[in-house]
């Protein structure tokens, strides 16, 4: 009995447990990337205990892979050395973390998941606890399978209504972030429900599920349907979800009267209607990441793209998130769609995002990007400006080179 | 006894500690390119002791723990602010490096205002008077007691934890 998180966690240690209880619980998995995995690993051998699990440790190289530095390639080689002196065979590098680990079953309904990145919170559209922590913790957990955790308040958001033509999963979060606000759900659960998220595919429920870390969430779940089991190729489990919850906060979601949403700087928070931005010029578009990075993100993109040129004034980056997203596109042909268009197509992995890769920002520019921060310095310059918005809108404003309504594309 | 670094509501880890300047490990390196960009010449400026004062929601964003590794390396004595983002506040403790919530400092200090912070009692000093800060959770007292989560996990496993839960 209780919210999505109390009824996850309570199967999990054999007991009933209730929000503010703090518990010790055995996780499925652990993972870090290129960027936190040396620290966790130095945590790890600073404790001088063995590894928990090498099946269950997974090292994922995404976050400046292939390497464009002599630093980054060092620290790659700290991982792939430590793999081999402890046999961890989980060296993923075919796309973003969050994408690839749902692809490769570490992920499952009713699990407890934990990542050395904050968007780990991804994993609970699968109704999965699951949550982002830094290196230190990560390395405890590599050499003793658990962790400790206060169990969080839920904030429960009630989404109905169809979405309108042009509006996605990232314009219902981008408007609950606003009203929430950037630490609105900080420490909480935030449980994504509601006949809309119900209709949603479950792409989209990662979307939600990846933004509730935006409000401060420690974890956003979604909860379990057929969808779910299918999504993951596994055969129906069954449904999960709350039972008699006592949330902190209901919040509601008419999604039918919703249009695109415009997260602007400084923060995530700042979120405008379309409308209000619409023209704004932009030296570069990106359309992936672990929020938009995605198959049926894609599609979206490439359904607009398709046959249109991108403006020669922007930088119109498209990532897939993974390598099956890419092989996906390419045999559906939006990747032939996007070199056509004259956007730049990189190997899957986080790209322009931690602005680290490549597509990082010069100091007066101005962006637009299908991913989730825009704090300054993000994705380079602090005195470059970046937009969120959903890979409709990224799509259309490529061929604009400004801010546009993919609603008018002609 | 410190001097207050002032900051303002949503300081990011990418404005701690960028993207493009975390691929080490190295405490010294990570210690010079805290805050390099979003305010040059920090890392010079600070002295052993001094304490950061920020608004709301401080450190949120990415989990890179270079971020409060970084604060730590480079001298910074404790961190008080309005609110902490969830993550940054546990490698925080996790690393050992103070942090206390205290709204009613936040808006009695400015930049460069002599500051002392007791730690382990949570009183801090400023102007000639003294503010009482938040009370951590039995869990994060008991790992800054050890000194670091690392420490307390090596030296007590998880009992450690569990018996103050």
């Amino acid at each position: 009995m209780g919210t999505l998180v109390e009824e996850i966690l309570s199967h999990r240690l054999g007991r009933s447990v209730r929000a503010g209880e703090t518990v010790v619980a055995e996780v499925d998995a652990v993972m870090a990337h290129d960027v936190t995995g040396p620290l966790a690993i130095d945590a790890f051998r600073s404790l001088e205990m063995p590894l928990w699990n090498p099946d269950r440790t997974i090292f994922s190289f995404d976050h400046v892979f292939p390497s464009n530095s002599v630093a980054a390639s060092a620290l790659h080689r700290r991982i792939r050395e430590f793999a081999v002196e402890h046999g961890v065979r989980n060296l993923l590098a075919e796309g973003i973390c969050h994408v690839v680990m749902v692809e490769r079953g570490f992920v499952r309904p009713g699990g407890v998941v934990v990542g050395a990145d904050s968007h780990s919170t991804t994993y609970g559209a699968l109704g999965c606890f699951a949550t982002g922590m830094g290196s230190t913790d990560i390395g405890v957990t590599m050499a003793t399978g658990r962790s400790w955790f206060r169990v969080p308040e839920t904030v429960r958001v009630e989404v109905r209504g169809d979405l309108p033509r042009g509006v996605q999963a990232k314009d219902v979060a981008l408007h609950v972030i606003r009203a929430l606000g950037a630490e609105g759900a900080n420490y909480m659960a935030v449980e994504w429900g509601g006949p809309t998220v119900s209709a949603m595919g479950v792409s989209e429920r990662l979307t939600l599920a990846n933004l509730s870390v935006d409000m401060g969430a420690k974890c956003g779940l979604c909860e379990v349907d057929a969808s779910t089991w299918a999504y993951l190729g596994l055969p129906d489990g069954g449904e999960m979800r709350a039972h008699s919850p006592a949330y902190a906060r209901v919040f509601e979601v008419d999604a039918a009267t919703l249009e695109p949403q415009v997260a602007a700087p400084p923060q995530i928070d700042n979120v405008l209607p379309l409308s209000e931005v619409a023209g704004t010029r932009l030296d570069e578009v990106f359309i992936g990441s672990c929020a938009n990075g995605r198959i049926e993100d894609m599609a979206i993109a490439a359904g607009i793209l398709e046959g249109r040129q991108v403006n020669p004034g922007t930088r119109t980056i498209v990532v897939p998130g993974s390598r099956r997203t890419y092989v996906e596109a390419l045999e559906r042909g939006y990747i032939d769609t996007f070199v056509r268009a004259g956007a730049l197509v990189m190997a899957a992995g986080c790209g322009p995002c931690l602005g680290r890769q490549h597509g990082t920002l010069g100091a007066g520019e101005r962006a637009l990007s299908t991913s989730m921060r825009n704090y300054p310095g993000r994705m380079g310059s602090p005195e470059a400006d970046i937009y969120l918005a959903n890979p409709a809108v990224a799509a259309a404003s490529a061929l604009a080179g400004a801010i546009a309504d993919p609603r008018e594309v002609r | 006894m410190g001097r207050v670094f002032a900051f303002g509501d949503g300081i990011s880890t990418d404005a701690i500690m960028p993207g493009r300047y975390n691929l080490t490990t190295d405490a010294a390196q990570l210690a010079k390119a805290c805050f390099v960009e979003y305010r040059p010449g920090f890392a010079d400026a600070v002295r052993p002791g001094d304490v950061i004062v920020a608004g709301s929601n401080f450190g949120c964003g990415s989990s890179r723990e270079h971020a409060p590794l970084s604060i730590k390396a480079v001298g910074i004595g404790a961190v008080v602010a309005r609110s902490f983002a969830r993550i940054f506040y546990r490698n925080a403790v996790n690393l050992g490096l103070p942090v206390i919530r205290c709204p009613e400092l936040v808006d009695a200090v400015r930049e460069g205002d002599e500051i002392e912070v007791d730690v382990l009692s949570g009183i801090i000093r400023s102007g000639g008077r003294a503010y009482q800060g938040e009370a951590p959770s039995a869990v994060a007292r008991r790992i800054s007691e050890a000194g670091s989560l690392v420490e307390l996990i090596r030296t007590r496993g998880w009992a450690a934890i569990e018996e103050v839960i």
